[in-house]
Formats: C-alpha cells, sequence, structure tokens
C-alpha cells in the first residue's frame, strides 16, 4: 500500500468508519511540539501514539499539538481530554508511555496516575 | 537536536505558530558542490526588520511561556558546526524564508534523520496547512504536496491513522527513488 491508487482504496475501506466520526464530541490527545518537546522526542511520541490508536481502531480520536507550556523539563508532554473530563497531562512521555496510556487512558478510561503532571 | 530532521520539525512549527496556511519544504543535497540546503518556506504573518534581525538571539522570543526562543539559535549552530550558515527573510504581513547550508561532508554535520517521520508528524498535526516537500539529491527529486493527497482522499482526513500508516509507508518509498 504505497502508491496514490493505494490510497484510493483506502478511502474506500475507511468510508464507514469516517460515519462514525461524525457524530458526538471525541476524544482528543494534545502533543506538546515546542522547540523542548521535539529536543526531547515528541516526534517518536506522535508515531507511537498514531499506531496505537491504529492497532486499536480508535479512529475517531483528535490528535492536535499545543506549543512550550513552559514545562520543558517535562517534555514530551501528552494531554488526554476525555469529553466532560478535566484535561490529564502526562508529563516525559517517551514511545512505550504513549501506547500505555493510549491503552490505558484513551481506550479503557482509566487514568495512568503514575505520570500524571498535572489535571 | 541531533537531526536536520527534526529542526525541519521545528522550523514549520514556527510557520504554523505564524498562522502559516501554505509551508513549502526544499532540502537539497548537492553533492557537486558539496552543499546540503534547507529551506521552509511560509505565508505567515512574518516578522518585522526588528524581530528577524533578533531572531537567531536565543535570549530573544515573542512567547509568553518561557523567556528563550532556541530552535532558530540551535539550527545556527548546527550549520556553523558544518561550516554552514542561517538566512532568515521576513516580510510583515508575507511570511518567512529561512535558509540553512551545511558543508555536505562535514565530519559535525548531523545527518538529515527521519524526514519522513518528520513530514507525516507535521501533516498528521496540521491537516488545515497545505504542506509541500521537495526533496532533491543531485538530478533526482521527489515532491509530496499535502494538498494533492487531500484531493485523493476526497473529504478523508489526513490524520486519519490509516491514512497517516500509509503516508510514512509512500514517504519511505519515495525517498528509496533517489538512491542510484
Amino acid at each position: 500500500m504505497k502508491s496514490l491508487e493505494d490510497l484510493k482504496k483506502l478511502r474506500e475501506s475507511a468510508q464507514q468508519i469516517m460515519r462514525l466520526r461524525e457524530g458526538g464530541e471525541s476524544i482528543r490527545i494534545v502533543m506538546g511540539m515546542g522547540t523542548c518537546g521535539i529536543a526531547a522526542g515528541a516526534r517518536e511520541t506522535l508515531a507511537a501514539i498514531m499506531e496505537e490508536l491504529q492497532a486499536h481502531n480508535l479512529h475517531d480520536v483528535i490528535v492536535t499539538q499545543t506549543g512550550c507550556a513552559g514545562l520543558c523539563d517535562k517534555e514530551p508532554l501528552v494531554d488526554v481530554i476525555w469529553p466532560g473530563q478535566p484535561r490529564i497531562s502526562y508529563g516525559n512521555v517517551d514511545a512505550e508511555r504513549a501506547r500505555q496510556i493510549v491503552l490505558q487512558h484513551v481506550k479503557n478510561k482509566q487514568v495512568v496516575e503514575e505520570w500524571v503532571i498535572r489535571r | 537536536m541531533r537531526e536536520i530532521s527534526l529542526h525541519v520539525l521545528d522550523l514549520a512549527q514556527n510557520s504554523i505558530a505564524a498562522n502559516a496556511t501554505e509551508i513549502f519544504i526544499l532540502l537539497e543535497e548537492d553533492l557537486a558542490t558539496n552543499c546540503l540546503r534547507l529551506m521552509v518556506r511560509d505565508n505567515g504573518h512574518g516578522m518585522t526588520k526588528e524581530q528577524c534581525r533578533k531572531a537567531l538571539d536565543p535570549f530573544y522570543t515573542t512567547r509568553t511561556a518561557r523567556k528563550v526562543g532556541l530552535g532558530l539559535a540551535l539550527l545556527q549552530a548546527a550549520a556553523e558546526r558544518a561550516a554552514g550558515q542561517v538566512r532568515i527573510c521576513s516580510e510583515l504581513g508575507k511570511g518567512t524564508t529561512v535558509f540553512a547550508d551545511f558543508m555536505y561532508d562535514h565530519i559535525d554535520r548531523a545527518p538529515i534523520g527521519d524526514m519522513a517521520a518528520t513530514l507525516v508528524s507535521i501533516i498528521t498535526l496540521n491537516e488545515q496547512c497545505h504542506i509541500t516537500y521537495r526533496h532533491r539529491r543531485d538530478q533526482r527529486e521527489f515532491t509530496v504536496s499535502s494538498r494533492e493527497l487531500k484531493q485523493e482522499l476526497a473529504g478523508m482526513p489526513l490524520n486519519h491513522p490509516q491514512v497517516v500508516a500509509w503516508l510514512g509507508r509512500y514517504m519511505r518509498e519515495l525517498e528509496k527513488t533517489l538512491e542510484v
């Protein structure tokens, strides 16, 4: 699945999943992408998040970004926001922590207390 | 920053922070002249002459979350380490262009790194921004345009996890076409 032609096939197969996106409020993941975040490995954290969302068919989660939050030593920072719930910020999120957070918090709605730095 | 591709990601974040809707990234490996050139051009809100002059100063920033702005200063350090330099052209209301060059075979030149991962990150997080990336190595080149990809997707978001996974594979295939 590499050419642009394959992208069309992918589009067709994903039409059904798309319908899910339209209704209801989605869970949001916010990735810290300031210089500090990038230097600390945010790109690899983000890649792990996207892979994990794909692996668990979590296709209606919205992934967005923010700049530096002033907590540069805690980067990479990842926030998870369930609709109607307070924002949970996780610190020092490497790829491995990111996978755990997606599985436990995004998929199963269980906050990973150990890595929470702010709520 | 260990890789040039991470600087590219950082520069793109600057463009996005400047409300750019178009970002053009050119990475040129010119082996004939032993030069690696990087250009990132955006149509964001641009800078005044004064801001542009201070942009490379690590203790100058327009942000309020912290008192330093290291991104461009780090790029400059990386370029100068490899006998290169950084230039910034900016016009208020029009946009900003950052140029960096490096001596290609300089022992201290940072590796290009994972440009596919950088592009995927920018596109994943900035659905609304049009990104064009061109990678040239001597006579060979390829271009990826998020606008074209969006046309193919006909309404399906570019940051859909399945599309993101596909894009990473697609980029890596394109990179192979540059190899002799």
